[in-house]
């Protein structure tokens, strides 16, 4: 085999899988500002995308809180630097672990739940029904999807930042002998508006990764139950990656 | 036939890779008209229905509703072209997550924005027609039996009473006795709305039960067609073969 053919065609097929995620995010944009918009679509998206979301969320936030406390808090005393603590979980959760923790936990549940619901409905010729009864699915399945992911990856991900703050607080104060209101005030007076808002708009990005991957892959679906399963994981495997690498160039954007 | 068919195909290609699956259809179906396209697995029956619902977009030829070229038509001026049919799907191919009444009326509601009151009234009367009780209205497809699934998918194709009907294996899959129901209820109902119809088969006593017309498809061509009171007598080999559903013949599957 020629190693420099296996080059050739990998970098075609990553070209060509590219230029097909752009268009296909192309013409979910078109369908987001344009009509029809359907709205009861969208309340069952976020509800599904969002509501039943918080659990995950929220454990994944107070566990990276309280374990993020302890870390500081053993790396500061090495140069005497503990009461950091506050101030150290209040940024990173709220500029860095809150956004990207939060949504890897939502590529693995809402992309793969949706890539498996519209690879199963490519499979049963559903999205096909679709167009048959003058419906594009660009309008229907897709752009609402993305539309609740919008909307809710950034709620949540503040519900996040609330929850994760309070675990380094609860660890704060209950096993490192942190004053409780101390730990609050230097909380409250460390964190300014733009860490917070920049990490809400990293999570609106990743809202946009995690429902275009799980959109695009389902509706690229192969068929059977393996195509079906090959793309949930493709679609879990893409949006993480995806959201690490939207991080780092937003995070360079916004330091 | 019409020199102004409802339905005009005429010189169809479609390649999938290196896969020839149509090699030049030519077809006209007249207002009015059931035609039955026959034909083995892999033969390019569901591809040729695909291609006139736009589902598949055809590499050469002409595919002509009314006289409007339909190839490459832009989405908004296809979804107008699709509000003329009605499809019924081999699977059913109903939305898991709605009710049947919702699946009933999804044009209505999604493309037509009828009032759900409204919409909802109209998809039990099209319930009726298939004899389907309004009973099943609130369950969800999932609770229904394969056969009650078809008739909820036919009620779907036809409650906005479309001039087009298109029946993709109707049959496949339901015992005799319900098989004998859906080709009864889809005879009913072409006849009824005197819509113009094309259905694809390798079921026979469905397509002896819904076609004025028979087509046979053939390494992506037609090669017969005739009145469906024909079959029997089409003297053509590859149709008897068919017909006999027997393994020897000009089509020889054994050789895999």
């Amino acid at each position: 085999m020629n190693p420099i053919a296996s080059i050739g065609r990998a970098s075609l097929g990553l070209l060509r899988a590219i230029g097909q995620v752009t268009l296909f995010a192309w013409r979910c944009v078109l369908a987001i500002i344009s009509p029809p918009w359907y709205l009861r679509q969208i309340g069952r998206q976020l509800l599904s995308i969002g509501y039943f979301s918080l659990p995950v969320v929220g454990l994944t936030a107070v566990f990276t809180g309280a374990a993020l406390a302890l870390n500081i808090y053993t790396g500061g005393a090495r140069f005497n630097a503990e009461s950091f603590v506050p101030n150290i979980v209040g940024i990173g959760i709220t500029r860095e672990l809150g956004p990207v923790l939060a949504s890897l936990m939502l590529a693995g549940r809402v992309s793969a739940a949706i890539a498996a619901e519209i690879g199963a409905m490519k499979v049963t010729e559903q999205i096909d029904a679709l167009r048959t009864l003058s419906t594009n699915p660009f309008n229907y399945l897709y752009a609402p999807r993305i539309i609740a992911a919008l909307i809710a990856v950034p709620l949540l991900v503040l519900i996040a930042d609330i929850i994760g703050v309070f675990g380094g607080f609860a660890v704060a104060t209950q096993s490192l002998g942190f004053n409780g209101p101390l730990y609050v005030k230097n909380t409250i007076d460390f964190i300014t508006g733009w860490d917070v808002a920049s990490g809400l708009i990293k999570a609106a990005v990743f809202g946009f990764i995690i429902a275009l991957m799980g959109c695009y892959h389902g509706h690229n679906s192969g068929r059977g139950a393996q195509g079906v399963g090959r793309a949930t994981t493709n679609a879990v495997v893409s949006a993480a990656i995806l959201i690490f690498a939207a991080n780092y160039m937003l995070t360079s954007l916004f330091v | 036939m019409s020199k102004n068919p409802k339905i005009s195909i005429s010189n169809l290609h479609k390649s999938f890779g290196s896969k020839h699956v149509l090699q030049g259809v030519n077809l006209n179906v007249d207002a009015g008209k059931s035609l039955v396209v026959i034909g083995g697995s892999g033969t390019g029956k569901s591809v040729l229905l695909k291609s006139i619902l736009g589902l598949l977009r055809p590499d050469q030829g002409s595919i002509e509703i009314d006289g409007t070229q339909i190839i490459g038509l832009p989405p908004r001026k296809q979804e107008k072209i699709a509000s003329k049919f009605g499809m019924l799907f081999q699977g059913g191919a109903l939305f898991d997550s709605l009710s049947i009444w919702e699946n009933v009326a999804f044009r209505l509601t999604h493309a037509d924005n009828m009032p759900r009151k409204r919409a909802k009234e109209l998809a039990i009367e099209a319930m009726a027609r298939v004899n389907l009780s309004k009973a099943n209205a609130d369950l969800r497809p999932a609770e229904l039996s394969g056969g009650m699934q078809k008739r909820v998918g036919l009620a779907r194709a036809i409650v906005t009473r479309p001039q087009i009907l298109f029946f993709d294996e109707p049959t496949t899959g339901l015992d005799p006795i319900t098989a004998d129901v859906i080709n009864r209820l889809i005879r009913e109902q072409v006849t009824e709305l005197g819509a113009t119809a094309i259905s694809i088969t390798h079921d026979m006593p469905s397509a002896r039960h819904i076609g004025d017309e028979i087509a046979m498809i053939f390494e992506g061509k037609i090669i017969w067609r005739g009145p469906a009171q024909d079959i029997d007598n089409s003297q053509n080999e590859y149709v008897d073969q068919f017909v006999k559903g027997s393994a020897t013949g000009p089509i020889n599957l054994m050789a895999g």
